[in-house]
């Protein structure tokens, strides 16, 4: 209080000022995102079945999930998935937004191409692929045909071994395009001074993607690393219109059952629980990416923006 | 107005950040042509093939008349190409559809301008503990998926008695579009000397008038980039009509997709044309406005 009283007057009025300004971003933003997340904290804790009142049952779902083989399997699919992704989105997305960045004319044509996929929402892209991928009105067994290759002709997305991986070139044929452009965005920056001094030293093309292109593109990776970690988290779209989490649960990942558990199968408690498991997983994430980038380094990179 | 040349000057260069994607393409060594060029090229077309392909055979499909489906070879251009199949999706509610999508991203995207640009500009001229809190408070919900709020959400919309309405789309979106804007403003409108906005302030201007008058134009780079990103994620949203809306009158064209898919069965046809309409106007962006939209797209995210 008698900070308050000792602030100088045009500082209280700036106060005020911005607590009036701030404040319909905050009422908008608390009341659906802040506390929905309490809520679902609080939900986590109870059975409830979303019609008769909620029963507090304390550590009741926590303790359930350790003997869930299906939820647990499904937070071990979203990990794959992390992974998978970043294994492969990481390197295609670099060595296509270097090659964009080049002046060669017919790269930035193909650029222009490159990032149609952008241009279509998930559910787009999932009815898409799987109308390509069904065995008996799609193109992809066709083709394989047509050129001699009948003996790889599968139900892609009906095999349980099959169909995890074929979502996942669905995913990376939707993001890759965006990664490389956050590459391409990395790449221009790079200057070229830096290429000109290593080509006198003697530097090969090779030599200099792995001694500049790639150290200089360090804050883009970890952007883009940090995107791929916690976008994985939260594909729901997709997964969901090609597959449903199926066949059986070999593409249910952590938001899917969530989803399943909540809105299907009426467990309103459990679901919470798995959502609280989400958000959490994405909040720590996001830290430990920022840690590991540094404040200071991305408050720098924010300047630039 | 002495110090005006030197903040157009300080604009000027934030702006070529921003438009990095637009700047004039600096000519890397790396990429000087030659025999070896032969390398990435095959590399480009191969990826290119990927890419590509799909929107391809959706387009084709699309235009492919519903009985030459089995008949016609699936990845070639249709032999009676027909634009039946658009009518038949037009017939079947489309513009409902789509005048929801359009009303839904409308309502939401001017809200999150709106209020994200009051937001931005307190947190940027009014430097205090309660800003910095406030605005730390924001940059968290950047952490925050929004699949993991969207059982209470579900609550307190039925509680609201918003269920199965256009507004039960509207206010979670906007929530979820306020952080990366305030994010995107904040870093835009701190770059404007706040020797401009005092010295205003002692002329008598109103804060309201400043906004409008200086942090408006000055920061019109930074407006855009918020409006096209948060068009296409309100545009694209799929979960929230999923579990926040059920009758056909309210549907947004994400989910009148997989409806139709429910709708059309087997005519694969008519589904990819809704596919290809329901992308058209972020499709006519990328056309008229290719820059601003990749630039949009990468948003607070770019290096």
């Amino acid at each position: 209080m008698s900070a308050i009283v000792k602030m100088p007057k045009t500082a209280r009025r700036s106060t005020s000022f911005a607590v009036l300004w701030t404040l319909p971003a905050l009422i908008f933003y608390v009341a659906f995102a802040i506390i929905p997340l309490f809520i679902a904290l609080f939900y986590s804790f109870t059975s409830w079945n979303g019609l008769a009142p909620a029963v507090w049952i304390g550590l009741g779902n926590w303790r359930a999930l350790f003997s869930d083989h299906v939820t647990l399997t499904s937070l071990l699919l979203t990990i794959q998935v992390m992974v998978i992704s970043w294994i492969v989105q990481t390197p295609i997305s670099i060595l296509l937004g270097v090659f964009m960045a080049g002046k060669q004319l017919y790269r930035s044509v193909l650029g222009v191409l490159y990032f149609l996929p952008l241009l279509f929402s998930a559910v787009a892209i999932a009815l898409t692929w799987q109308n390509m991928l069904d065995p008996n009105f799609g193109v992809v067994n066709p083709l394989l045909t047509a050129v001699g290759l009948s003996g790889l002709t599968r139900a892609w997305l009906g095999d349980p071994q099959l169909a995890f991986y074929v979502v996942l070139v669905i995913v990376c044929w939707q993001f890759i395009p965006f990664h490389s452009l956050l590459y391409l965005g990395g790449a221009r920056q790079i200057p070229k001074e830096l290429y000109e001094a290593a080509t006198i030293d003697g530097g090969g093309r090779i030599q200099n993607f792995f001694a500049i292109t790639l150290p200089q593109l360090k804050y883009t990776i970890i952007t883009s690393t940090t995107l791929i970690f916690t976008g994985s988290l939260t594909y729901f779209d997709l997964f969901w219109v090609t597959t449903q989490g199926g066949p059986g649960y070999a593409t249910r990942v952590l938001p899917l059952q969530m989803y399943i558990t909540a809105f299907q199968n009426e467990q309103v408690g459990y679901g919470s629980m798995i959502a609280v498991v989400l958000a959490a997983f994405g909040i720590v994430l996001s830290f430990i990416l920022l840690r590991f980038s540094g404040f200071s380094k991305m408050s720098s990179q924010l300047e630039g923006l | 107005m002495a110090s005006h040349p030197q903040t157009q000057n300080t604009v000027d260069t934030a702006l070529s950040h921003k438009t990095a994607l637009a700047a004039p393409r600096p000519k890397h060594p790396f990429s000087q042509s030659g025999f070896w060029e032969i390398i990435p090229a095959a590399f480009g077309v191969l990826w290119l093939v990927f890419t590509f392909y799909p929107i391809l055979y959706m387009l084709f499909t699309s235009l492919r008349p519903q009985q030459y489906l089995f008949t016609d070879a699936p990845w070639s251009f249709p032999s009676h190409p027909t634009l039946e199949n658009y009518a038949t999706v037009l017939e079947n509610g489309f513009f409902t559809y789509f005048a929801n999508t359009v009303f839904v991203t409308v309502v939401s995207v001017f809200m999150i301008l709106v209020v994200s640009l009051l937001a931005a500009y307190a947190i940027s001229h009014a430097r205090g503990r309660y800003t910095r809190i406030v605005f730390s408070l924001f940059l968290l919900g950047l952490a925050i998926p929004l699949q993991a709020t969207i059982i209470p959400i579900y609550a307190i919309v039925s509680d609201l008695h918003l269920y199965d309405t256009l507004f039960a789309l509207i206010l979670p979106s906007i929530a979820f579009g306020i952080p990366l804007s305030i994010l995107v403003l904040v870093t835009y409108i701190r770059d404007i000397p706040h020797e401009l906005n005092e010295s205003m302030l002692i002329d008598g201007a109103t804060h309201l008038r400043i906004l409008y008058n200086l942090v408006l134009p000055l920061s019109r780079p930074a407006i855009i980039t918020v409006i096209i990103y948060e068009t296409i994620q309100v545009w694209n949203s799929y979960l929230f009509p999923l579990v926040l809306t059920q009758s056909q009158s309210v549907a947004v064209l994400p989910l009148s997709l997989a409806n139709f898919r429910g709708q059309f069965t087997t005519n694969v046809p008519a589904i990819l044309s809704a596919v290809f309409l329901s992308a058209t106007p972020i499709i006519l962006l990328y056309v008229f406005g290719r820059r601003q939209l990749l630039g949009g797209l990468v948003a607070g995210f770019s290096k």
